[in-house]
């Protein structure tokens, strides 16, 4: 089942698009990062598969086939937005009574520990809550719904490294015992790296990398060796991102996965994910995806218009 | 860190129930209620203003009715000067309470919305299992209810307040602007309405203060189009030419004189009166001067030199009727507004 699927999506700002021909299908039971610079287009990508905007082309769909916003979709999202809205001035008992007042399922019990395990007082407003807090408060409440599937929009940028290490954990946490699906966006790959398994890379609106880490880690190598050979050496390739340097130069290059032997004077490293994403999101135009899992999912969704 | 687990998840449901109204009524009064106290306390400290005036007035008037034969002689003066005591206080307090309606809107309504998109709040309430469009319905509906509720109580209290004026026979009857849309039905659909475009603002301007402004400026513009040349027109008025006419209590839209079939300008007018040494101020109010003869009524003097006088009037009679269309064409407008509000917020273009 495809915890997120989006088919040639596109949201237009006016004239300006925010996302185009956007093609995904992200497999459930991952955590995945969307990553890229700011106005990448990664916010608009999460408010239209949490329902909060309506697509202006193309479609986006959720939890295996439910249509983004739909009351399916609503029910089983859980959806913390940038900077953690809250009503500032509810206290944080106000805030769980609202959010389960507001949906179908809401397990008190679990909300309530989870409070006060992180040690937020109940009792104080939202707004005088600290931004780790907040964000805490804000996570609680979405899984506190239970849902299969936590969108998260850059959820860190305002937390401090201790704070960011214990979100995470409670994600983490949600992840293993529940089996929650997490989609959540960052432009700091850093404090992805470590937890999340899928990548979806975006750049300009567009879609740039999208697949499971392992994969993606997989067909890819860095080639280092004379600069002077480079250029004849990287026509046979499908290089991303060159780096040359006075003597030595540094192909990140794609692979279909069979490993050939380098010529005389290079060597193959493998990549880290810190590595392949800065050399995608250096040449925005190298779109080497989509990867084999979009594409059959696109072809599979022409085939049944 | 200890774990602590999530219970296990129940299979999904075939039949997705949706979050039962009910749900909202306790979100709706946790976000309102200081808007919905603001209500009552405006409607409370303008009733007990009312009130203690009101009883004074009542007070007063309870000799000027005792009075008998009534509308003669010394009854008369009494009433008059009853009158001429309380009449002049009454009006200011009425064009006051014209404002109510839109501040309810401006300060009701407008935050509803206008709020949730300013703080980036509307992000959470909207991706609830609750349902956007379900959610500004199941706010919205109880709001208008009571705010519309407390303005149509208030209303009663208002009729009751003017009520000893026409009795000691006031000339401005119950058509007169400043008092028509304060009874009846009027004043509780104009609350509506002015509920509805503080919503339907909110949500277009997406911004508290700028919100209020516009409801403010929106309700005003309406209330005074509607009084200065809509309600006229609700059915066709009645005109005369006997310069004798009962206009007591009616709303006199326009007195015109002519002369020969086209219209008399004042200084026709303070000529022709000039024989009688009446001075014309407007071409409805006239001065004897000392050398008027008492026995000339001015009017007739004029009638009987050739003039015409064509009054254009509501009577007093039409107030019901003119009542409910003016409750009715504003409760439209305001499902109008308000489907339009649920409409834009299910539209998803944020």
């Amino acid at each position: 089942m495809n915890i997120l699927e989006a088919s040639r999506l596109g949201k237009c700002y006016g004239r300006t698009w925010a996302l185009r021909e956007c093609t995904l299908a992200v497999p459930a039971g991952h955590v995945a990062a969307l990553v890229g610079p700011n106005g990448a287009g990664k916010t608009t990508l999460l408010n239209l598969a949490v329902g909060l905007t309506a697509p202006t082309a193309g479609k986006v769909t959720v939890l295996g086939g439910e249509p983004a916003g739909s009351p399916a979709a609503l029910d089983g999202i859980g959806f913390v937005a940038q900077n953690t809205p809250l009503y500032k001035n509810l206290s944080v008992t106000d805030m769980v009574h609202l959010t389960r007042n507001l949906n179908r399922r809401f397990d008190q019990r679990y909300a309530r520990a989870r409070l006060s395990e992180l040690g937020i007082p109940l009792a104080r407003k939202a707004g005088e809550l600290s931004g780790g807090q907040q964000a805490q408060l804000a996570l609680t409440l979405a899984l506190a719904r239970r849902p299969r599937l936590l969108v998260l929009d850059e959820p860190m940028a305002m937390l401090d490294p201790l704070a960011r290490h214990d979100f995470m954990a409670t994600v983490m946490t949600a992840m293993a015992d529940e089996g929650v699906s997490v989609v959540l966006s960052s432009h700091v790959l850093a404090e992805l790296e470590r937890v999340a398994d899928y990548l979806i890379l975006m750049s300009r609106g567009k879609v740039q990398v999208a697949g499971e880490v392992e994969a993606l880690l997989a067909c890819h190598l860095l080639l280092s060796g004379p600069a002077a050979e480079a250029d004849r050496y990287a026509e046979g390739l499908n290089v991303v991102h060159a780096r040359r340097g006075r003597a030595q130069a540094h192909l990140l290059v794609r692979t279909n996965g069979t490993t050939d032997p380098v010529p005389l004077g290079w060597e193959a490293h493998r990549v880290s994910l810190e590595e392949l994403t800065l050399a995608y999101l250096r040449e925005p135009g190298a779109a080497a995806l989509p990867g084999p899992e979009s594409a059959r999912y696109a072809a599979a969704t022409e085939e049944t218009k | 860190m200890t774990s602590l687990t999530v219970p296990a998840r129940p299979d999904r449901d075939a039949s997705l129930r949706p979050v039962p109204w009910q749900r909202m009524a306790w979100v709706t009064w946790r976000q309102h209620r200081v808007a919905l106290a603001g209500t009552a306390a405006l409607f409370g400290v303008a009733a007990v203003y009312l009130l203690i005036t009101g009883l004074q007035i009542h007070h007063a008037y309870a000799a000027v009715a005792a009075c008998h034969p009534a509308g003669k002689g010394i009854c008369q003066q009494a009433a008059n000067n009853f009158l001429s005591t309380y009449a002049p206080g009454v009006g200011p307090v009425l064009g006051l309470l014209q404002v109510i309606p839109a501040l309810i809107g401006a300060f009701v309504a407008v935050p509803v919305l206008a709020r949730e998109l300013e703080t980036g709040t509307f992000r959470y309430a909207w991706t609830q299992g609750f349902g956007r469009a379900r959610w500004a319905i199941a706010k919205l509906t109880p709001l208008a209810v009571a705010v519309t509720a407390a303005a149509g109580a208030f209303s009663m209290l208002v009729s009751w307040y003017v009520q000893p004026l026409w009795g000691a026979g006031d000339n401005n009857g119950p058509l007169y602007p400043t008092i028509f849309d304060l009874r009846g039905v009027a004043l509780a659909a104009w609350t509506l309405a002015a509920f509805a475009t503080g919503a339907l603002a909110g949500i277009l301007v997406r911004r508290v203060i700028p919100a209020m402004f516009a409801t403010l400026a929106a309700c005003g513009g309406l209330a005074f189009a509607t009084g200065a040349f809509l309600r006229g027109h609700y059915a066709a008025p009645l005109t005369s030419t006997n310069p004798d006419v009962n206009t007591h209590g009616a709303w006199v839209i326009s007195q015109v004189w002519s002369r020969g079939g086209s219209p008399a300008s004042l200084d026709m007018i303070r000529q022709t009166l000039h024989a009688i040494d009446v001075q014309a101020l407007t071409p409805g109010l006239f001065q004897p001067g000392p050398a008027t003869p008492p026995s000339i009524d001015p009017l007739h003097y004029l009638v009987q030199h050739g003039y015409t006088l064509l009054t254009t009037y509501q009577p007093a009679s039409r107030f019901w009727a003119f009542q409910w269309i003016e409750g009715g064409w504003l409760l439209a407008l305001s499902v109008l507004l308000i489907a339009s509000t649920v409409w834009l917020v299910r539209r998803r273009a944020v």
